[in-house]
């Protein structure tokens, strides 16, 4: 144990802290006053400090912590919070390159009152930092160093599968972000029989476009922004960011919206700077080629900006998600109803991004038709949004148990 | 357009076509490869569909389309029915990568030979030479397995009237051997042939190490295989060249550029230090955004054509490599074509987002 102890860095919390949280500590309530307030003050501070400018991510966390969501949330699950208590000590495996994603699977399980081992990204993200930092600010006040400071275990440890089994071993839930391959590495580490895991696998997301309100649209501008928010934010290799576009109306609408939808796009890149690496370049062309060969009736759209590329298909196909390479590589698909994408949807699709469509609609046509996937509906601009329900998982049960009266 | 024979390719004086002439000649032949690949390769045919390719509308050598190399290495690329397939040869790939397959028939394994061996002899002389290869035997033992550093071995090895391995089993400088090669072939030219990271690492650095002096100066080395693992010694083609002659003479040293996709078309260096194209082979380079053509002078990724692959679609590939052509018809060394550099492969790319960086690092 000491020995995979003195592999670990650790950056929040110190190797005596965590032997005796190990030993003593029991779960807090569900979304207990200590836990929000602490959250809050989280919060408070990441607005206070001067880098947060330079980075939207953090905001978006520091807004998402704010004492008002915090309250609604907890409204939201008020019949859980009787009813659960947390499972105890969750494993968190963060991925490599969302810089801040560990902070929302950290949030999930401080809510749900337990006991948290982050495994950190590597890589020294800015992001990264500043929360940590926040968060060690905070911690520092005595009323929180008290209940947290044996609670919260932020860390990291070169690749060694060895540390893995250690906190493998020891949690009563393994979450692991950052795809299949880190997944399958991940589960040679066993966990307690009784154990239960949460993994974030390799997803696939669509767009779904209504030509003719897109034409409609007043402020294409705004609604250029959320699309490029959606992918180019993160080079479009975010689970959630769509990779194919599904355009719904007339051959007239689509083409006409087509047309606007990519010159704004452009303009949109032009003005961000955006840029992609030659090496990328290669790779778009190794995977259009690749999708070429194996689905054959696939013809690349030209585009007069480079850093997009435009497959237009003539026919649909189950394994498109095996052709995604990111940094603009889109496939477009025209239909005129929506049951012409359920026999593309496989169990990889995760998020549905729409525009110019009822929520209520897309969620009943789902509900009814019951394709394999996508676990998320919501608007174009707002796929990267954190929640507690998440690839399908409500994470406040899952990180809980319910005891039976 | 008129059927001809591919297999039949003339014998043009190497380094002799002028600009005009070499155009006319490679772009007829070209195109013709096109037209033989999208016919005889279902996956070609796709690829050519998808990019709405069409012979017609290509007037200039620049205006041809490119397959990534990559693409070797994911998909199984032939031309030819696989009871034609006389040889596949490999990508030296590390344990674990994935490595390219190259599928030979009879008619382009003897292309490949036989233009390998007028590009060599252009350089070295129409006679064979007594060769001393800077590898070890068993490098070429394994006859089911035909490695690029085994398939360039065997290759060069045909102007070799006799052979000596310079290394043992172990990678250590065959001492003995080479004592006895030298004394044997005294006052003859001889015929060095290695890959530029084993010349350096097991024949260079052991020289250095040796109590013996070994007299090379009437010797000519050819090398091939990249610069990238010399890196980290920061050995660059001038160093390398100017080591070698301090501690064993050797002054003509020509390395050359050519990868297994293109087996036979190898470019090689001229006295100048620059490579060259031969009438068999065509360099494009392409900027790295867009894919247009670059002018001469100006960096970018290298596009390689050849007129050699028949039996695999293998005529017109996109490197990951970064290169620069310095002119055409121009050079000082005389010879005719394009004259290029060599400036290092394109890096990869740290992504954003939630991919499997973190699975990567367990491979």
């Amino acid at each position: 144990m000491e020995k995979n102890l003195d592999k670990v860095e650790f950056l929040i919390g110190d190797k005596l802290e965590f032997n005796q949280g190990l030993l003593i500590e029991q779960s807090l309530d569900l979304f207990s006053v200590e836990t929000l307030d602490f959250l809050s003050d989280i919060s408070e501070v990441l607005f206070k400090s001067p880098q947060i400018r330079n980075f939207p991510d953090v905001a978006t966390f520091a807004f998402y912590c704010r004492r008002s969501n915090l309250n609604l949330l907890k409204r939201n699950y008020i019949n859980n919070i009787n009813s659960r208590i947390g499972k105890g000590i969750l494993f968190h495996i963060a991925p490599g390159n969302v810089p801040v994603n560990f902070a929302y699977s950290l949030f999930a399980g401080l809510v749900t009152g337990n006991i948290n081992i982050v495994k950190l990204p590597s890589k020294g993200f800015e992001q990264v930092h500043i929360i940590l930092n926040a968060i060690k600010i905070v911690l520092s006040k005595e009323k929180f160093n008290l209940i947290f400071s044996k609670r919260l275990f932020l860390l990291k440890y070169d690749r060694d599968t060895e540390v893995t089994s250690f906190f493998s071993k020891i949690c009563d839930v393994r979450i692991i972000w950052g795809g299949d391959q880190t997944i399958n590495e991940i589960r040679k580490s066993q966990i307690p029989p009784k154990s239960t895991e949460i993994t974030f696998s390799d997803r696939y997301s669509i767009a779904l476009i209504n030509a003719k309100n897109y034409i409609d649209l007043y402020d294409k501008f705004k609604f250029t922004t959320d699309f490029y928010n959606d992918t180019f934010l993160f080079d479009q290799n975010a689970c959630t960011a769509p990779q194919t576009i599904f355009w719904l109306g007339s051959n007239e609408e689509i083409d006409t919206a087509k047309l606007l939808f990519w010159k704004f796009l452009k303009q949109k890149l032009i003005k961000m700077q955006y840029e992609v690496l030659p090496i990328v370049s290669v790779d778009k062309l190794v995977t259009f080629y690749s999708q070429a060969i194996n689905q054959g009736d696939i013809k690349l759209e030209s585009s007069d900006a480079s850093e997009i590329w435009r497959v237009d298909n003539y026919s649909i196909h189950n394994d498109m998600n095996l052709f995604k390479c990111g940094s603009g590589y889109f496939n477009e698909y025209s239909i005129s109803k929506l049951d012409e994408i359920l026999p593309a949807i496989n169990r990889k699709f995760q998020t549905l991004s729409y525009f110019g469509f009822q929520k209520e609609h897309l969620f009943d046509w789902i509900k009814s038709s019951k394709p394999l996937g996508i676990d998320r509906i919501v608007p174009v601009g707002k796929t990267m949004d954190f929640s507690l329900t998440w690839d399908g998982y409500d994470l406040v049960n899952s990180l809980s148990r319910i005891i039976y009266i | 357009m008129k059927k001809t024979d591919l297999s039949n390719l003339p014998d043009i004086p190497l380094y002799t076509y002028t600009k005009d002439e070499k155009n006319k000649f490679f772009l007829d032949r070209i195109l013709h490869l096109f037209n033989h690949h999208i016919n005889e390769s279902k996956e070609f045919k796709r690829m050519m569909t998808s990019i709405d390719f069409d012979i017609k509308n290509i007037l200039n050598i620049k205006d041809l389309p490119f397959i990534p190399v990559r693409l070797f290495k994911m998909f199984e690329l032939a031309s030819i029915p696989i009871e034609s397939i006389v040889k596949t040869m490999t990508s030296s790939g590390t344990t674990g990568q994935a490595v390219s397959k190259i599928f030979l028939d009879r008619n382009t394994a003897s292309l490949q030979t036989r233009v390998l061996s007028r590009i060599i002899s252009s350089f070295l002389g129409s006679s064979r030479l007594p060769m001393i290869i800077i590898d070890c035997e068993s490098t070429v033992k394994n006859r089911n397995h035909f490695s690029a550093r085994s398939a360039g071995i065997t290759g060069f090895s045909l102007f070799a009237t006799k052979k000596l391995f310079a290394l043992n089993e172990d990678m250590s400088l065959n001492e003995e051997g080479l004592k006895t090669f030298l004394q044997e072939n005294k006052d003859k030219k001889i015929f060095l042939f290695g890959f530029t990271f084993i010349v350096y690492q097991h024949f260079y650095k052991e020289l250095l190490k040796s109590n013996t002096k070994f007299d090379l100066s009437n010797s000519v080395l050819i090398h091939g295989g990249g610069w990238k693992k010399l890196i980290t010694d920061s050995v660059d083609n001038k160093t390398f060249k100017l080591q070698l002659n301090t501690i064993c003479g050797i002054s003509r040293i020509h390395d050359y550029y050519g990868m297994v996709e293109q087996t036979g078309t190898i470019h090689m260096e001229c006295e100048e230090g620059y490579l060259h194209t031969s009438e068999y082979s065509d360099i494009i380079i392409r900027n790295s955004k867009d894919f247009t053509v670059c002018d001469f002078g100006e960096k970018g990724i290298i596009q390689l054509l050849s007129l050699l692959p028949l039996s695999y679609p293998g005529h017109s590939i996109l490197t990951e490599d970064i290169g620069e052509i310095l002119g055409e018809d121009e050079c000082k060394c005389g010879r005719k074509g394009k004259y290029f550099k060599i400036h290092g492969r394109l890096k990869n790319a740290e992504v954003r987002g939630c991919s499997d960086t973190y699975g990567e690092k367990f491979r």
